[in-house]
């Protein structure tokens, strides 16, 4: 079924419509509500009166990351702290993490949105879900909750982790609906057949699968290994969390719900569009968000779009699955690593900069693990085992502190870590994704 | 007082003889080594003849490495005495970080060499020799 029938298969000239309105009145919105957006309006010499369709959305300037962080807490808010309902954080690149907040409308908002993905998976009212997501500060636990109750799904909220727990009560409650990361999905199934299961006659039927990038061959193994049909759901945090976009049974791309997020493909370098079907940066505007609603917020994603309507009778566009970033973000376990959180913690090791390299893999079916070579220099060396036990131990602790990932630190011979044209290469991520 | 140089090498083939080719390459001569494994990595401890010029050559070819005191005993080689010197030292409070020692066949002579943790609260010396024992002079270790 299609949750929001009349907006999901809405003619293509209706939601243009609906998306220009949203924009008018968006414009006019933060311009009024939020400083950092009048001046980054006043700045681009933009005024909210100019916006009058949606194709007016380029003469509008872009946010990025780094809007976030040097605004934070509050300051990209357009609604004061008291109107909100809920908050969320997420790790930053450097300093400051990733602030979002939710009115009582915007969790109405995702709730809806979220709603309508767990449909486009295949869901169906009467159906049980167990949600893998974690729940917490990151937003896939409880996006998925939201959306599952707006739905009246029978909701399972098992949380990540305690995966001999989840089998259990999978083989209990008979779930049709698996929501977790794709790489914990794959893990369970070793884990499974150690408890003399058969993943193949699991009660899990389709599996709502993000947070992580994934690729048609991990696809096609869940899908052969649990017997289940496997969709992709792509969201952020900044824009909503999950429920961004999400695949169809067709899994011919995924569909992004363009009436509330309008999305636009754009040159990295330019800023200019690129042509339909073109490799570029996703950008996204929330045309009716009200605690942050973002103006053309750059999510650093390489993706590909089709206004092209599909089979399933959906007409808003769709876009690919990830293709790369534009920046050295690796996503581990579904959490968001930047190489220059790990540079940031050696940095405060004894004040010395040490080289370092970050190997990322995947053995087959188990979770990713980080090992982080760091290079031992005359600074941080000691001659006692002891104390180069507690550097590794103190450095690794600081590492997951601030990723809330963990990582194993390897100390390494100095020079020992390759250098590329003087600079060393940061990352080997070995998974094949 | 004798300096051990600590040197910090990867746990993989080849890494000791990389540290004894720089220490030919110099002529260096070892009097002791000994080896710390810790899994991923380990710690050799040598005490040559030359420290400072040792601790360069290493440097220099990119090793991690630190010099440090160690008070260098040797005793006649007697069941016993490896006892009379820990009494010694535990009477006196001396805390013992590592050690390691050895037996030259030809002379019958016992020399240790002992980490001590708290070396500047103690005067070794008085401690080490009125046990009967005696400490190794530097100009018996070192080329001056």
């Amino acid at each position: 079924m299609i949750w929001k029938e009349d907006i999901e298969t809405m003619p293509l000239e209706d939601l243009k419509n609906i998306q220009s309105e949203r924009l008018a009145a968006l414009a006019k919105y933060v311009y009024k509500n939020c400083p950092v957006y009048k001046t980054k309006f006043d700045d681009a010499g933009v005024r909210p009166e100019d916006i009058k369709s949606i194709d007016d959305i380029t003469k509008l300037p872009f946010t990025t990351k780094i809007d976030m962080r040097d605004h934070y807490p509050f300051g990209l808010f357009s609604r004061p702290r008291t109107d909100l309902v809920e908050i969320h954080v997420s790790s930053g690149t450097t300093g400051n993490p990733t602030l979002v907040g939710y009115t009582r409308d915007d969790i109405a908002l995702w709730s809806d949105v979220m709603a309508r993905t767990l449909c486009c998976a295949g869901a169906e009212p009467d159906d049980t879900i167990q949600i893998a997501y974690g729940y917490g500060l990151f937003t896939g636990g409880l996006g998925f909750h939201y959306g599952a109750l707006e739905m009246g799904l029978t909701i399972i909220p098992t949380s990540s982790g305690q995966t001999k727990r989840q089998l259990r009560i999978m083989q209990d409650f008979s779930p049709r609906i698996l929501a977790c990361t794709p790489s914990y999905a794959l893990y369970m199934v070793e884990e499974a057949k150690e408890m003399g299961l058969d993943p193949k006659a699991s009660s899990w039927e389709i599996g709502v699968f993000g947070a992580e990038p994934w690729s048609e061959s991990i696809r096609a193994e869940i899908e052969s290994e649990w017997n289940m049909l496997a969709t992709d759901v792509y969201g952020l945090s900044e824009i909503i969390g999950p429920g961004v976009s999400q695949e169809c049974h067709y899994k011919d791309g995924l569909h992004i719900y363009s009436d509330v997020f309008y999305p636009e493909i754009i040159d990295p370098e330019t800023g200019r569009a690129v042509a339909e079907g073109e490799d570029g940066e996703l950008v996204i505007t929330t045309l009716t968000k009200q605690g942050i609603p973002l103006i053309r917020y750059r999510t650093r994603d390489i993706v590909s779009m089709t206004a092209k309507p599909c089979r399933c009778g959906r007409t808003s566009p769709r876009t690919s699955k990830i293709k790369g970033r534009t920046d050295d973000m690796i996503v581990v376990r579904g959490i968001n690593v930047f190489p220059s959180q790990i540079e940031h913690v050696l940095l405060g090791i004894d004040g010395t900069h040490p080289h370092y390299q970050i190997i990322i893999d995947r053995q087959a079916h188990k979770l990713d693990s980080v090992d982080i070579m760091v290079e031992v220099d005359e600074r941080i060396f000691s001659d006692e085992i002891k104390k180069m036990r507690e550097l590794e131990a103190r450095i690794r602790d600081e590492i997951q502190a601030v990723l809330s990932v963990g990582v194993n630190v390897k100390l390494v011979e100095p020079k020992t870590i390759q250098r590329s044209e003087g600079k060393s290469k940061r990352v080997i991520d070995k998974r094949s994704l | 007082m004798a300096q051990q140089l600590t040197i910090f090498v990867e746990n993989r083939p080849g890494r000791i003889k990389s540290v004894s080719d720089i220490l030919m390459a110099n002529n260096l001569n070892i009097w002791a080594f000994a080896i710390q494994d810790r899994g991923e990595f380990g710690l050799i401890k040598v005490v040559v003849d030359r420290p400072e010029q040792a601790r360069l050559a290493l440097a220099d070819h990119g090793f991690a490495c630190a010099l440090k005191d160690v008070l260098a005993v040797t005793a006649p080689d007697k069941p016993g005495n490896l006892d009379r010197l820990t009494t010694a030292l535990l009477n006196s409070n001396v805390n013992i970080a590592d050690a390691y020692g050895f037996v030259t066949p030809n002379d019958r002579q016992g020399m240790c060499f002992l980490e001590i943790k708290n070396a500047q609260e103690v005067n070794l010396e008085e401690v080490v020799t009125a046990a009967g024992f005696t400490i190794v002079k530097d100009e018996d270790l070192y080329e001056v």
